[in-house]
Formats: C-alpha cells, sequence, structure tokens
C-alpha cells in the first residue's frame, strides 16, 4: 500500500441514485483536475473512462453512493463505495457481456455487460470488495508510469 | 478530411458546430456507451441512435470527432446546450446507420 504522506490531492463527490443524467459530471471534473495537477494525457483518458463506467454503475444499479479521487506523485487511485445492494458473485461481473441492466437502461445504451470489464481495463490495480445487502466498493488504481520501465 | 468536409459532401445537418475544422479519423457505429467507452477511437465520427445527455459525456471522454444522431433522431434542447459548452458537434442526417457508416466509409477510404 501506498504512504499516506503522499497524498497530492484527495477529493471526494457525492453520486445520487437514479440520476443518470447527471451521471458523467463526476468523469468531467475528475479529467479537469487531473489535468489541472499535471497528470500525463494518457492517465486522464484512463482515469476518465474508469470514473463513468463506475459512475455509471453507482447511479444505475445502487442506492447512491460516493466516488474519492486521490492523486499521488506515482498514481492516481479511485474508490467507488456505495449503500448497496452488493454483488453476489464478483467473477460473474467481471465476464464481458453480464449485465443485470433493467431494459430501460438497455434502450439508453447501457448494460452492454462491459462497464466493469472496461474499469478494470483501463486500470493497472483493480479490485472490487463487496457484501450482499451492504455494499460495493471499487478501487482503481492507474499508475502515471508505467511499471515495466524496472 | 475535416469535419466540415465531410458534412458538406455526405449532406449532414449540423446542430451544434463548434469546430468544423476538426480532423475525421474514420467512423465508429454503435449504441452501446460502453461499446464506445471501450473501441471508439479519437478522431471517430460516432454514429449512433442515442441522442440523450451521457451521450455528450461518453464522446468527449472518447475524444470523437463528433456524434451524428441517424434517421433524423434529434437530441432535445438540454443535450445540445451541454455538446455546446463541452465543445462536442452533433449532426444529424435522415440517412439510416447502415447508409450513413457505407457512405462515410467509402469517402474516407477514397479520400473522395
Amino acid at each position: 500500500m501506498p504512504a499516506e504522506g503522499g497524498i497530492l490531492l484527495r477529493r471526494v463527490f457525492p453520486v445520487p441514485p437514479d440520476a443518470i443524467d447527471q451521471a458523467g459530471q463526476v468523469s468531467t471534473e475528475v479529467r479537469r483536475i487531473l489535468r489541472s495537477v499535471g497528470a500525463e494525457p494518457e492517465v486522464v483518458r484512463r482515469a476518465g473512462i474508469v470514473c463513468f463506467e463506475g459512475e455509471m454503475n453507482i447511479a444505475l444499479y445502487t442506492k447512491g453512493g460516493r466516488i474519492v479521487l486521490v492523486v499521488r506523485p506515482e498514481m492516481v487511485e479511485l474508490l467507488f463505495s456505495d449503500r448497496g445492494p452488493g454483488i453476489a458473485d464478483i467473477d460473474l461481473v467481471k465476464q464481458p457481456g453480464y449485465s443485470t441492466a433493467p431494459d430501460w437502461a438497455r434502450e439508453l445504451g447501457f448494460g452492454a455487460g462491459m462497464g466493469i470489464p472496461n474499469m478494470e481495463k483501463n486500470s493497472d490495480e483493480f479490485h472490487i470488495f463487496s457484501r450482499v445487502g451492504q455494499g460495493t466498493v471499487i478501487r482503481a488504481t492507474i499508475y502515471r508510469r508505467r511499471h515495466d520501465l524496472g | 478530411m475535416t469535419l466540415g468536409e465531410v458534412t458538406a459532401a455526405l449532406g449532414l445537418v449540423p446542430l451544434v458546430d463548434p469546430d468544423p475544422g476538426r480532423p475525421v479519423r474514420w467512423g465508429f457505429c454503435s449504441d452501446l456507451l460502453s461499446d464506445v467507452l471501450a473501441h471508439a477511437r479519437e478522431g471517430d465520427l460516432w454514429i449512433t441512435h442515442q441522442r440523450h445527455l451521457n451521450v455528450v459525456a461518453v464522446a468527449k471522454l472518447k475524444g470523437v470527432a463528433g456524434v451524428v444522431c441517424v434517421r433524423g433522431l434529434r437530441p432535445s434542447e438540454e443535450v445540445r446546450r451541454a455538446a455546446q459548452e463541452e465543445g462536442v458537434p452533433l449532426l444529424t442526417t435522415q440517412m439510416d446507420a447502415f447508409e450513413l457508416a457505407g457512405r462515410l466509409y467509402r469517402l474516407l477510404s477514397e479520400g473522395e
């Protein structure tokens, strides 16, 4: 785990349930913040996608939650937490094509079963913690410098 | 080709037109937002039936050249305003997605 002392910036964004028209606002703000602190364009791009998908998941499927952005010199972390319903089978939701989206959401182009795979693909570290009936926490980490350099 | 050139060549109708000079690299045809997020590339012209507010957010995230709503679909005033604020070009056409994709493919392949 990274040292607490290395935090350059921490911001908390509440995400209300059912407000899909507002969803996208947090990712827009996160991208703006990351650009303003000089994050690399590729990091901004990946964080924007991770944040948008996570934000949509909270808005579409949960009773509301929040997103925490933490910027460190070497990485950007996005923490998504919600108040339920929780995910019973985490391996299943990581499978492309699996979705529990209702028909109305599918008609709007959601529910392709690609949200969580997209989040994982655009993260360097990706962890889901969930308890059915209580809620879900997702931690996505994006390195600002590639680890394969060393 | 620029967005303005593609618009003229295919007879598209611009609804929000902040930057006709931006380059159109290729096209991308999808109604699934996560599919666009995963596979569209910067500079693609996005052909879709979707016209709600999240389309603007996805278009902005991916840096697409613009969004074309097919079959005469028109985004609401609210969506157009958001697109204007975010600098996302919105267009419409009476063509269906198949015809528009085909004509755009030919245009960009042959550099007409």
